[in-house]
């Protein structure tokens, strides 16, 4: 080659034109985790001040029961929003978590007690519907180009309706303590086995998101669809497999709800995909994909759990309790837009 | 370290063995191609060789085919017609996935990165380095790895930042970092230059003269015509789809090209004609203009007629200047004086309802809506003129409003009603332009309103914004190409990080004297 070249040019120097100072890159990169962070630390900070208010207007919130009763009602709420969170951070959307995990549970209940299966294998089957969903949840969107809120609307009738026609409208009992076990026995004393497993849950979700490539995948998926599929990796195969994880999570959030009531309740599931999805989006995962955390779910489902625990030690009406949630939701997402407009 | 150690050991084998038997056989060779769209031939017989170690460039109209010919050679759109043989056999190129295993790897034209994602992972993606059988990432080797690939290919990056917070020059310089970093044997370039300066181009150019050196053959798409002569080895020009021609080198020059190219003869090197505007009224006047991090006392005056080009190295500051007067970015001093009064700006909607349109050089993030058509999109900041009192819309007078710009900017499309997102790059971005005249503001910023266009078009715009001066509009024009400013500009500023180093009247003014004052305040 002719083109000679001095001998070690820096970068700089050789382009006048470039204007980052010396260190530029790495103050960028501070002032990019501090605000990336931001939304979930304000919604750490938020549960810190909530449960102080609490702690301070009534003797009896923060109680080991209480906080014991506390972390148990976010166990289903936080399994599904752990699983949800991956496919929000695609850009997508699932609405038939909530209704699919009842029919997990009461497919749970046919094996175990109609079919008489061993436990184990109850469990399995009922985690094993879950997947099922979202791979057909993942299919139809991937090859037959419906778009997720759609896809996964319809699969919440579907699943609703089955879990109706299945279980015949009644809750199906299961007898066997070692299944309740599951989620109100305590290998850790003081702690429901409910709230292990969420944070089992949340840890592997966690692994799997920031150390893995179907984590990386999720979020190239969400950040820019085309540029990710352009770039050779097979996009329909990986938002199938993302949808096929959060149904596991429906799964296990299905046995485990089963497993606290004791019974399979197939009138029970509208309602708590909202909710899930909620707590999602306060723990600042965007809805337009390429963005999330599973520990600002993790604190997101907690912030809904420690309000609608004190609103109702303070004796506030049930019915308030929704409209709080709701403005909940509103600053949340009213700050992470915030954030976003500064970012621009 | 010298840039041959771009290639890799690999690769140079391969080279040597070649030279040991006779080779004969093509790289690439590609004949008959057809595609057609939905209303639109793209491509028409079309067919094209590229040698081991040689560029070839190809160049077009807007919409000629150039990218949708570069995107059935990478597995994106399959042909109707024709065939394709890679190193003497015939292949099919069944996917980007499919490409890639060839040995082909493409720059597309729009940029195609995850914002969210580092740039090391998105140089990356599909290819982490992994563990545990596949499933784990090491995210340190791939930081590592692109820390050296960077090094080598002399681009001034880190691996760990977030591309969505790079500037578009920088986005485009991960997309070149990403197709080099896989060894591949052909490479094509669909309008890598176009959003970068000269020294950046100048640093590209050297790296494909480093892969040439390694035997990669590269395809070479641009509308920037001074750049073949550097670069090229071969031409070929298509037209409306079809194949027109190819020169080799020495027996091209410019405007030999542009005649192939566009079937008429343009004068390149026109300049506006000398009109008085200094006794005309101050329509804008900007004083003391700076921002937080960057811009440091900017002021000047716009007058009614006049045609103002910002000039400077990228990074100088002018996008940041036109942001800051329309209030897109906070300002930490300056007075802004529309027509004689003080007004207050703070974000883009004042400045719109103070008659200040921008046009963002930023398209396809701020410009456009991609899924809509193109009528919506030039209507879209002016529809309360195509709906009656009641709010409901006037779809005729809309569509007649929309077709007289796509045949006075000669817009490439086979309806109004075609979605955007299916033009092609050019065509997209007179779109844009659309858009902004029909908004009908007194004073135009348009910056980079060129890019990605070819020199045909170029002519259409220049004239119908000097005509829009002539008819008492005021414009500003930012633009990397000189040859761009002088050809617009009456006067014409010129910026180096974050001042204006001067103000040149167009007679007074010449590449050096722009470059002279471009570079003043760098070592
Ligand atoms: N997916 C598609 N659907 C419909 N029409 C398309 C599609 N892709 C390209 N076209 C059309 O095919 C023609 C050729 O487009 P192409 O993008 O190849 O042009 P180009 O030569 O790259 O132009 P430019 O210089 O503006 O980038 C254009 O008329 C375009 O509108
Ligand atoms: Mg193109």
């Amino acid at each position: 080659m002719t083109t000679s070249t001095p001998p070690t040019p820096t970068p700089s120097a050789k382009n006048p034109e470039q204007i980052n100072p010396p260190g530029g890159a790495e103050r960028r990169g501070i002032g990019q985790v501090l605000r990336s962070q931001l939304q979930q630390s304000l919604a750490f900070a938020t549960l810190v001040v909530l449960i102080i208010f609490f702690s301070v207007s009534s003797s009896s919130f923060f109680t080991v029961s209480n906080i014991s009763g506390i972390l148990l009602s976010t166990a289903v709420i936080g399994i599904l929003a752990v699983g949800t969170t991956f496919v929000i951070i695609t850009g997508g959307i699932d609405l038939s978590i909530g209704t699919g995990m009842t029919l997990c549970a009461v497919m749970t209940g046919v094996f175990i007690t109609n079919m008489g299966l061993p436990l184990v294998v109850g469990v399995i089957g009922g985690i094993a519907t879950g997947a099922l969903m979202g791979f057909i949840n993942g299919f139809n969107i991937t090859f037959l180009g419906l778009p997720p809120f759609i896809a996964t609307l319809a699969m919440m009738l579907i699943a609703q309706g089955l879990a109706l026609v299945i279980s015949g409208v009644a809750p199906i009992y299961f007898a066997e303590q070692a299944f309740k076990d599951i989620a109100l026995g305590t290998l850790i004393p003081g702690l429901p086995n409910a709230v292990l497993i969420l944070f089992l849950c949340a840890l592997v979700a966690y692994v799997v998101l920031s150390k893995t490539i179907l984590g990386r995948y999720t979020f190239a998926i969400g950040s820019n669809e085309e540029a990710t599929r352009l770039s050779g990796v097979n996009t329909r195969k990986w938002t199938i497999l993302i949808y096929t994880v959060a149904g596991i999570f429906t799964g296990i959030a299905g046995v485990v709800i089963a497993a606290r009531l004791g019974s399979a309740q197939p009138q029970l599931g509208t309602g708590y995909e909202l909710q899930a999805i909620a707590a999602v989006i306060i723990g600042g995962t965007s809805l337009l994909g390429g963005r999330g955390s599973i520990l600002g779910t993790l604190i997101g489902a907690l912030i809904m759990s420690v309000l609608i625990n004190g609103l109702r030690i303070l004796s506030i009406q049930t019915e308030w309790q929704n409209v709080v949630v709701g403005i909940v939701i509103l600053v949340a997402v009213f700050t992470d837009s915030l954030r976003r407009r500064r970012e621009a | 370290m010298s840039l041959e150690s771009v290639g890799t050991a690999d690769r140079s084998r391969n080279l040597s063995n070649e030279a040991g038997s006779i080779v004969t056989t093509k790289l690439l060779e590609v004949q008959g191609i057809s595609k057609s769209f939905p209303g639109v031939q793209a491509l028409k017989d079309v067919q094209f060789e590229l040698d081991r170690g040689e560029v070839l460039a190809l160049v077009g109209e807007n919409g000629a085919g150039k990218s949708s010919l570069m995107k059935i050679l990478s597995g994106i759109y399959t042909r109707d017609e024709g065939t394709i043989s890679f190193e003497g056999r015939p292949v099919e190129i069944e996917g980007p996935r499919a490409a890639q295993a060839l040995g082909i790897s493409i720059i597309h034209q729009e940029m195609n990165l995850m914002p969210h994602l580092t740039v090391a992972q998105n140089i990356y993606i599909g290819r982490e380095p992994r563990s545990l059988g596949g499933f784990a990432l090491r995210e340190r080797a791939l930081n590592k790895k692109t820390a050296e690939l960077l090094a080598r290919l002399r681009i001034d990056l880190d691996p760990r930042q977030e591309v969505g917070e790079l500037t578009v020059a920088k986005q485009q310089m991960v997309e070149i970092a990403k197709a080099l970093s896989v060894d591949s044997k052909v490479l094509i370039m669909d309008e890598p230059t176009s959003s970068l300066t000269a020294s950046e181009s100048e640093t590209l150019f050297r790296l494909i003269e480093g892969l040439k050196a390694d035997g990669t053959g590269i395809i070479y798409i641009s509308h920037r015509m001074e750049e073949l002569g550097r670069i090229a080895d071969r031409v070929t020009v298509i037209r409306d789809g079809r194949y027109v021609g190819t020169l080799a080198k020495g027996s091209f020059d410019v405007p030999t090209i542009i005649e192939m190219m566009v079937g008429r003869h343009i004068d390149e090197n026109a300049r506006p004609t000398a009109i008085d505007t200094h006794d005309n009224d101050v329509v804008l006047k900007v004083e003391d203009l700076s921002t937080r991090n960057f811009i440091n006392g900017v002021s000047f005056e716009l007058r009614r007629g006049e045609i103002l080009g910002f000039a400077g190295l990228m990074g100088a500051g002018r996008t940041e200047v036109a942001r800051a007067i329309i209030g897109a970015d906070p300002r930490t001093s300056g007075t802004i004086t529309v027509n004689g009064k003080v007004v207050s700006i703070t974000k883009p909607t004042d400045a719109v309802r103070h008659g200040i349109g921008y046009l963002s050089e930023d398209r396809k993030s701020l410009g456009l809506l991609l899924g809509q058509t193109v009528s919506e999109n030039i209507l879209l900041p002016s529809l309360p003129n195509f709906s009656n009192a009641l709010g409901f819309m006037q779809p005729a007078k809309g569509r007649n409003v929309a077709k007289r710009y796509v045949d006075q900017l000669k817009i490439k499309t086979p309806s109004v009603q075609q979605v955007t997102k299916l033009l092609s790059g050019g065509n997209q971005q007179k779109v844009v332009i659309a858009k902004w005249l029909e908004r009908d503001c007194d004073i135009l910023i348009f910056d980079e309103p060129t890019r990605g266009i070819d020199v045909g078009a170029k002519d259409e715009i220049y004239a119908l914004l000097t005509d829009l001066a002539a008819r008492g509009k005021s414009i500003i024009v930012i633009s990397s190409e000189l040859p761009e400013v002088l050809r617009l500009s009456h006067r014409i500023a010129v910026m180096a990080t974050g001042r204006i180093t001067g103000f040149l009247d167009n007679e007074k003014a010449s590449q050096n004297t722009i470059m002279e004052l471009a570079t003043r305040g760098h070592e």
